[in-house]
């Protein structure tokens, strides 16, 4: 499967990123990091932008440190990197564990957590955690930067509230090393999107694929935190959700599965 | 447009369209036929190669993102016609059936052990995860690779991509 024709454009910078993105602002243009969401996609013709902006390889855009109470990670860090990183481990290890989940080794080397979270897949394993952890993504525009809280960061289907010509430039993880956290994502095939996964860190608890975004299990959380058990919070895990249904999972069965998976996280907690 | 990259340790520069994926100018370009499009949708890994020294998928790597940097395809591998130590294993263990499978496994391998030199089966299965033999001759590949990691010979490296 090839990709349609497009032009290609290495940005030297950040800001020359979105430059280009502003420049090219009629022409459908995409920014390309590791390429393992579009690239894909763009091999099936769903994606056809005319013009691939990379900023795959600039070095302001990867690295991750300790700033303050959070932990700043670069957009184009790839999920090996965050999966093995001493600080994410020890100080943010819901995400360590995440990025670990994502795919399989060679997609690690190459996809990134700033193209995972712009893809938006409610399916993916670190939109979940993002929402979890309670992050924020940081994003650079034509009018400068700013800061999207991870609640207010995934708005539909695979869309965001990045406006067109912004990029994200890092994503900021609020440090708590020692907390207690659980992760569940429940697959029938190695290396797959989950079928329903939870992630549950402090009084968060997150839902992948109960609908058209990751979502918050807000009736389960506030049963926890009125003082309901994990069992009895994890009933709750459903509520007021309107999954999809495909060939792995009607939505009744997705319900189910969100059920026992907070359950499961909530009991397994380390 | 015109691309600069280093291939098995030489240095090349070739015109190639920005559409065109890595495992195609590998193939098509550089005559170098050992990475495979088995799947093309990033699960098989049969087009497995390493990009500075960690393993990519080449059906999912556009040939103008790796411009400046280091591929290494299975034909890379052997050294003054020596064996590589991790295909010696899977010769010696019989690691392979059809074969179709083997160059991206070969190169997954060497990926695996230079980031875990020393990994147990259950860390080898894991690490492989990303590569699909249909004959279904995984213990073997397993075996193989825990042969060659006793072999040792394997130079750690940093996760770089």
């Amino acid at each position: 499967m090839i990709p349609a024709p497009f032009d290609y454009v290495a940005a030297d910078s950040p800001q020359h990123a979105v430059d280009l993105l502003e420049r090219h602002a009629d022409d459908d243009a995409k920014l390309l990091a590791g390429g393992h969401s579009l690239l894909p996609m763009m091999k099936l013709r769903l994606a056809t932008p005319s013009v691939l902006i990379d900023i795959g390889r600039l070095s302001e855009l990867r690295g991750i440190r300790a700033d303050g109470d959070e932990i700043v990670i670069g957009a184009a860090t790839p999920h090996a990197v965050l999966a093995g990183s001493d600080l994410v481990r020890a100080e943010a290890p819901l995400l360590a564990h995440s990025a670990a989940q994502v795919g399989d080794p060679q997609i690690r080397h190459r996809g990134t957590i700033g193209g995972s979270l712009a893809h938006a897949d409610p399916a993916a394993d670190l939109p979940m955690a993002l929402l979890a952890l309670g992050g924020t993504v940081d994003v650079l525009g034509v009018d400068g930067s700013r800061g999207i809280a991870a609640d207010d960061f995934f708005t539909g289907f695979f869309e965001t509230s990045l406006e067109p010509g912004e990029l994200i430039a890092s994503v900021r993880i609020p440090r708590s090393p020692g907390a207690a956290w659980g992760y569940q994502k429940f697959v029938r095939r190695a290396n797959d999107w989950a079928i329903v996964g939870a992630a549950a860190i402090g009084g968060r608890i997150a839902l992948a694929n109960m609908g058209p975004t990751p979502l918050r299990a807000r009736a389960a959380e506030r049963a926890l935190a009125e003082g309901a058990s994990p069992a009895e919070a994890a009933e709750l895990a459903a509520e007021g959700t309107e999954p999809g249904e495909d060939v792995h999972a009607d939505r009744e069965y997705r319900r189910h599965l969100a059920r026992v998976l907070v359950r499961r996280a909530l009991e397994n907690r380390t | 447009m015109q691309v600069e990259l280093t291939v098995n340790g030489k240095s090349r520069s070739d015109d190639v369209e920005p559409r065109l994926l890595l495992v195609h100018y590998l193939r098509e370009v550089c005559g170098l036929r050992a990475a495979n499009v088995g799947c093309d949708t990033t699960s098989c890994g049969a087009c497995t190669v390493l990009l500075n020294g960690s393993s990519v998928k080449s059906c999912t790597v556009l040939t103008v993102q790796t411009a400046g940097q280091e591929v290494t395809t299975a034909e890379g591998l052997a050294a003054d016609g020596e064996l590589h130590p991790v295909q010696a294993a899977f010769r010696a263990e019989h690691g392979l059936q059809c074969g179709f499978c083997t160059p991206g496994m070969v190169m997954a391998a060497v990926g695996l052990l230079s980031e875990n030199p020393h990994p147990t089966e259950t860390e080898v299965r894991e690490g492989l995860e990303g590569n699909f033999c249909r004959c279904t001759g995984y213990h073997n590949i397993v075996r193989a690779v825990l042969a060659a990691a006793d072999a040792g010979h394997i130079e750690p490296a940093e996760v770089r991509s």
